[in-house]
């Protein structure tokens, strides 16, 4: 399968279909029905979220198929799975499992710490983080349908998603921009894949949709993300971790839709409950944070 | 003096999620007037509305928040026509298998993801002869089929067991999405369906088209 395989648009276009929605972390059926209720577009079906995660420690792998299949029958939404860093049997096994998704996500503990899944070997769409444009591109350029921002997963702090969403835009805006002899250049210093780097120049955005992840926690972190540009949310511990989980999912979808109405997002953002609690970037040790997993 | 011009009129997409940019982008080929519906004043001067393809529940949720729902189904009675894709299709539908019907605007019966998961996703080509002369591109992606057809609609494809396009006086339904191809049929006939006038011709070649074209209707700020 090679970069514009009918398979890969297909692919991308289903992450299309999922723009301007919010895509929910979930462990068991019974959140799998709430998320859907909310007005998800789709979940992920993971085992503990990254907050959990974060506290308990130990590795972190792909889920039990068994737990991923129920959720799967559970709701008509697509179901999104996550496969360690480089693992490649663990997405031959999600393939398999015909699961709408993988996540390649550094929320798990990475199997490979030089390379990520050669994605044109499979079927089955990828969506990968990103924290910065060349990030992206490599992931594009292995394959990926879809990126998404790293963010800090489980912090319930958006600070580092929207310096990775600022940084993309930032550097979308550099390439866009710049004479075309010096492209080989700026892809060299980035480490870009020059044919995707043609893609972002010739779109002003990547080609692929991109959505906001890490730390999203209320439905003023949503709104936010999308003023910066994202065409989606991914919520992670945002929301089975705070006190009123189905509204606070509801308020979360309806920021996102309505993220340029100020008017909107306050209506939503009241009596939520308590959010999840946050965690500030610098008191997590350096080895600890998620965004470093993979490059 | 400055005269007063009646407001051209335009075609709607339902702007709460989903492929909403793709079918911007296909009007804009087609140089018809086109608006994002999100709010009910943005029906002003809306001869047609497409709901787009995404995903039915999370549409049917946004749609009622706000009662949009009903406000669809009060222009509807005045003489608003509507184009499903996909999702959409699901939302029009009288019946939907296993579940609640939602607008329940069409005389038809729908079963929603009848094909199974991303991976049965799948592009052909067929022959629409009222449609198109030459072979269009059909896309189908997690997509619903169309059981039955009631009284006064009728069928514009039909594959195998199933419906893939149809429509009754004022509603089109579409299971797939032609706003995924470089094909402008059905988009064509859905704006004539609104009584706009709309020229033949102007189809787009693959080469002119490429499935990233909706990213100049989602620029970074």
């Amino acid at each position: 399968m090679t970069l514009s395989s009918e398979r890969l648009v297909l692919n991308a276009q289903l992450a299309q279909m999922l723009k301007g929605g919010v895509i929910m972390d979930v462990t068991t059926p019974e959140q799998a029905l709430i998320a859907q209720e909310a007005g998800a577009v789709a979940v992920m079906a993971l085992e503990r979220v990254p907050a959990d995660i974060r506290k308990e420690g130990g590795v972190a792998r792909m889920s039990d198929p068994d737990m991923i299949r129920e959720i799967k029958e559970a709701v008509s939404i697509p179901v999104m799975a996550k496969v360690r860093i480089g693992h490649f049997v663990e997405a031959q096994l999600l393939e398999a499992l015909k699961i709408d998704y993988i996540d390649e996500s550094e929320v798990l503990t990475p199997a490979d710490e030089e390379c990520h899944i050669d994605k044109t070997q499979f079927s089955i769409p990828f969506v990968c983080g990103a924290r910065n444009l060349g990030e992206a591109c490599r992931r594009i350029a292995e394959g990926a349908a879809m990126i998404r921002t790293k963010g800090e997963a489980g912090t319930g702090n958006v600070v580092e998603a929207v310096r990775h969403m600022r940084t993309m835009n930032r550097e979308i805006r550099v390439l866009r921009d710049m004479p075309s002899e010096e492209v080989t250049v700026f892809c060299r210093d980035n480490g870009i894949p020059n044919e995707v780097a043609l893609k972002v120049r010739e779109a002003g955005r990547l080609p692929v949709v991109n959505f906001a992840a890490g730390g999203i926690a209320t439905p003023a972190d949503a709104a936010l993300m999308m003023q910066l540009g994202c065409d989606g949310v991914f919520v992670g511990s945002g929301i089975f971790k705070s006190g009123d989980p189905a509204k606070r999912a509801a308020a979360i979808v309806q920021a996102t839709t309505y993220a340029d109405d100020p008017a909107k997002v306050l209506e939503v953002s009241a009596g939520l409950g308590e959010p999840m609690v946050g965690i500030e970037i610098p008191t997590i040790p350096e080895e600890e944070r998620l965004a470093q997993r993979g490059w | 003096m400055r005269q007063e011009t009646p407001v051209a009129p335009t075609i709607g997409v339902l702007d709460l999620q989903g492929g909403v940019v793709e079918h911007l982008e296909h009007l804009a080929a087609l140089g018809i007037p086109a608006r994002r519906v999100k709010l009910a004043k943005d029906f002003e001067g809306v001869a047609g509305l497409i709901i787009p393809g995404g995903e039915s529940t999370t549409l049917s949720r946004l749609l009622q928040r706000d009662g949009l729902d009903r406000e669809i189904e009060e222009r509807f009675r005045a003489g608003l026509k509507l184009w499903g894709t996909c999702a959409g299709a699901i939302l029009l539908a009288r019946e939907v298998i296993g579940e609640a019907a939602f607008l329940g605007l069409m005389d038809i019966s729908v079963q929603r993801n009848a094909f199974g998961s991303q991976l049965d996703s799948f592009n052909r080509t067929v022959d629409i002869p009222a449609l198109h002369e030459t072979s269009v591109p059909l896309t189908f992606i997690r997509a619903p089929k169309i059981l039955s057809l009631g009284e006064g609609v009728s069928s514009l494809l039909q594959i195998d067991d199933y419906h893939a396009a149809a429509e009754d006086p004022k509603i089109l339904v579409t299971v797939f999405h032609p706003e995924l191809t470089p094909n402008l049929a059905f988009h064509r006939h859905f704006v004539r369906k609104c009584g706009i006038p709309v020229q033949d011709g102007g189809e787009r070649s693959d080469d002119r088209w490429r499935a990233n074209s909706w990213v100049s209707f989602a620029p970074i700020p």
